[in-house]
């Protein structure tokens, strides 16, 4: 076990990919020469040359487009955003022609790309360049989403990603870059659409991803040490397919849960869980299922605003005090 | 004019493939006003010698992605006119399986991308597939269409930018058709000379009598040469007219009747008919024969897929994702209905 940081999880997760497949190739904006706008990239053009690391021009639709063409007859490219805030110009060649083209062309072409970038709001970058893009992705079918929260998550599942035949939207967390973690030696692989239990716990059951789950484990270590009130967080890694039956399975024992997420609440992931659960869990269940999300409003830019508008540890406290029936 | 290399065989080709475009359409016109066709029915009246004259330029492993303007295109690369009547149809045996509609054909064996519905983005698409041919060292050639209403979209500048920034063996042809739906090009643009678009992107460019398929075809001929000898993309700007409505909900009221009469006047059909006349390549019986062999090809065509199936219900959840595992379940109200209706 090597502890490196999700930033160089994602590193060795393309460079891993890229040594072991031909067919693996990187484009985006400054994926070449400047190492990746987040240094993702880093040493990836001199080991690999500009035909597999491929610098593109300030065209969002556009390289998205070129990568679906390619993913069609063969190749199994890593399209870069900066942002994910960018990625709403590309929102067309991911949602019409990436995600629909093995359905509407009856199963004659699949489409195997990874769109990847940060999502979710950094530090004072105001409401464009703060967004969550989950629930955009989620939603559509023929897309599958993951959203890894550690550095273990970001190697494995993105080494998935490459490897799947379908359309991957892969969102890491813009200030999970520097988060270290334990990442296994080998060659690991972690499965689209299984959750993992980050923290066992009896009393409650907490959901989350990416970003969250560290502000979860927070909350769960806050809980456990001033109200012996064990939380269990389960990191769903990946929106689509989402794995309802871990969430189902964790609150069968607990008998609460408490769904958080950065992005808006409304149509947010959280309500696709709190419907699962309702419908799966019903009986199960001691008290209704609460949510913790983002602020329904657009970014702040001031600091003071912006860490009004996130959800930190304190609220996630607070929604577990209410389903224990302890505020 | 250099035709050399089109011989009678060619001529005949040419011509067939034309009135085939036209009476298929025709046939469409008919099925839809029998209800056999509901969705958009999307005519290429008036266009047909600017798609067919181009892509008689390709040559086996070529790739073509056209606009819902260049059924002859189709037609030209291999597409038998029976799947374009099973697609408008719905039928199971479309080479989509029901599941895309009217003229959007992708077929890997023919080399096939159809039209993506936001306009712009199948050139993006058709880069991608360019750039990996020419990254495998196959000296493929990649043509696509737009209509001049299209090429203003955002993402269709992108893709004329990469193309030319890539060096990309591709083809684009610039059908200015003068109409994007009921709007003319004149009010959603500044340009008059569409070759000029061209120059924005550093791109060679020629422009053509969209009407005269001797002429297309030439130009295509010219830019398909260049595209597979390393000479990069370049544009072909077809001066045509979209003879009918954007689709057959729409009558184009909005069009003035002498323009139209002025246009009729350069029918690409009829003007092509001039010259297989004039030059000896076909008899006025020898037309005929073409136009009647075409006629019954497509009856026998219609009798036949008006009698084949639309896609069954359970094909309904299938091919969204590559692994079958992954699409969707039986909707669970439906399955209580089945087991209601069992008990």
């Amino acid at each position: 076990m090597a502890v490196i940081t999700y930033r160089d999880a994602l590193n060795r997760a393309l460079r891993e990919e890229m040594e072991r497949d031909d067919s693996v190739f990187l484009l985006g904006e400054e994926v070449g020469e400047y190492d990746g706008a987040y240094k993702v990239s880093k040493g990836l053009l001199d080991q690999f040359g500009e035909w597999r690391v491929r610098d593109t021009p300030i065209a969002e639709n556009g390289f998205a487009g070129l990568g679906v063409g390619a993913a069609m007859v063969g190749l199994r490219p890593v399209v870069e955003f900066m942002t994910w805030n960018f990625a709403l110009l590309a929102y067309d060649a991911i949602v019409n022609s990436a995600a629909k083209m093995y359905h509407m062309s009856g199963g004659q072409y699949n489409v195997p790309i990874v769109f990847r970038g940060p999502g979710g709001s950094a530090l004072q970058l105001a409401a464009q360049h703060s967004q969550v893009p989950d629930p955009w992705y989620a939603n559509i079918p023929g897309l599958k989403v993951c959203a890894p929260a550690t550095p273990a998550d970001a190697l494995g599942l993105l080494k998935s990603a490459i490897r799947d035949d379908d359309p991957v939207v892969f969102i890491e967390g813009e200030l999970l870059y520097n988060v270290k973690g334990e990442v296994p030696d080998g060659e690991h692989l972690v499965p689209i659409g299984v959750a993992e239990v980050k923290r066992p716990g009896a009393d409650v059951t907490i959901v989350a991803h990416g970003k969250m789950v560290h502000v979860a484990l927070q909350a769960a270590e806050h809980l456990a040490k001033e109200l012996e009130v064990e939380a269990e967080v389960v990191d769903l890694r990946s929106l689509r397919p989402l794995d309802t039956a871990s969430v189902i399975e964790s609150v069968q024992r607990t008998h609460r849960a408490v769904v958080v997420e950065e992005g808006w609440p409304i149509s947010g992931i959280g309500a696709q869980v709190v419907d699962d659960i309702q419908r799966e869990a019903f009986d199960s269940l001691d008290a209704p299922v609460a949510r913790v999300s983002g602020l329904d409003v657009p970014m702040h830019y001031a600091r003071s605003l912006e860490k009004l508008i996130v959800p930190g540890p304190e609220p996630v406290i607070e929604a577990v005090k209410h389903v224990c029936y302890l505020d | 004019m250099n035709l050399s290399t089109l011989v009678r065989e060619d001529m005949h080709a040419l011509y067939r493939f034309l009135v085939l475009t036209r009476m298929l359409e025709e046939r469409l016109e008919t099925l839809f006003k029998q209800g056999h066709i509901v969705g958009g029915l999307y005519r290429s009246l008036g266009q047909e010698a600017t798609a067919v004259g181009t892509a008689y330029a390709l040559q086996d492993g070529d790739w073509l992605a056209p606009s819902i303007r260049d059924a002859g295109a189709l037609y030209v690369r291999g597409l038998p006119p029976i799947a374009m009547l099973r697609q408008y149809t719905a039928r199971e045996a479309s080479p989509c399986a029901g599941k895309d509609n009217t003229n959007h054909f992708t077929i890997p064996e023919l080399g096939l991308l159809g039209p993506i519905s936001p306009l712009g983005t199948q050139l993006c698409v058709l880069n991608g597939i360019s750039l990996t041919f020419r990254q495998r060292g196959e000296p493929r050639v990649c043509m696509t269409y737009q209509g001049e209403g299209a090429s203003r979209t955002g993402t269709s500048h992108e893709g004329f930018a990469m193309a030319a920034a890539l060096d990309l063996p591709m083809v684009i042809v610039l059908e200015h058709n003068r109409w994007s739906f009921g709007t003319p090009s004149y009010r959603a643009s500044a340009v008059e000379d569409w070759a000029d678009t061209a120059g924005a992107y550093g791109l060679p460019v020629r422009s053509v009598d969209g009407n005269d398929l001797l002429q297309v075809y030439e130009a295509a001929r010219e830019a398909v040469e260049r595209a597979r000898s390393g000479g990069g993309p370049g544009v072909i700007v077809a001066e045509t007219y979209r003879m009918s409505g954007h689709a057959q909900h729409d009558s184009q009221k909005y069009i003035p009747s002498e323009e139209l009469d002025e246009w009729r006047a350069r029918d690409p059909i009829g003007r092509f008919e001039r010259v297989l006349l004039e030059d000896g390549w076909l008899s006025d019986a020898g037309l005929a024969e073409i136009r009647d062999d075409v006629d019954q090809e497509l009856t026998r065509a219609v009798d036949t897929v008006l009698s084949e199936p639309h896609p069954p219900a359970e094909s309904s959840r299938t091919r969204v994702y590559a692994d079958p595992r992954q699409d969707p379940p039986e909707p669970w109200t439906r399955t209580l209905a089945t087991e209601s209706e069992a008990r």
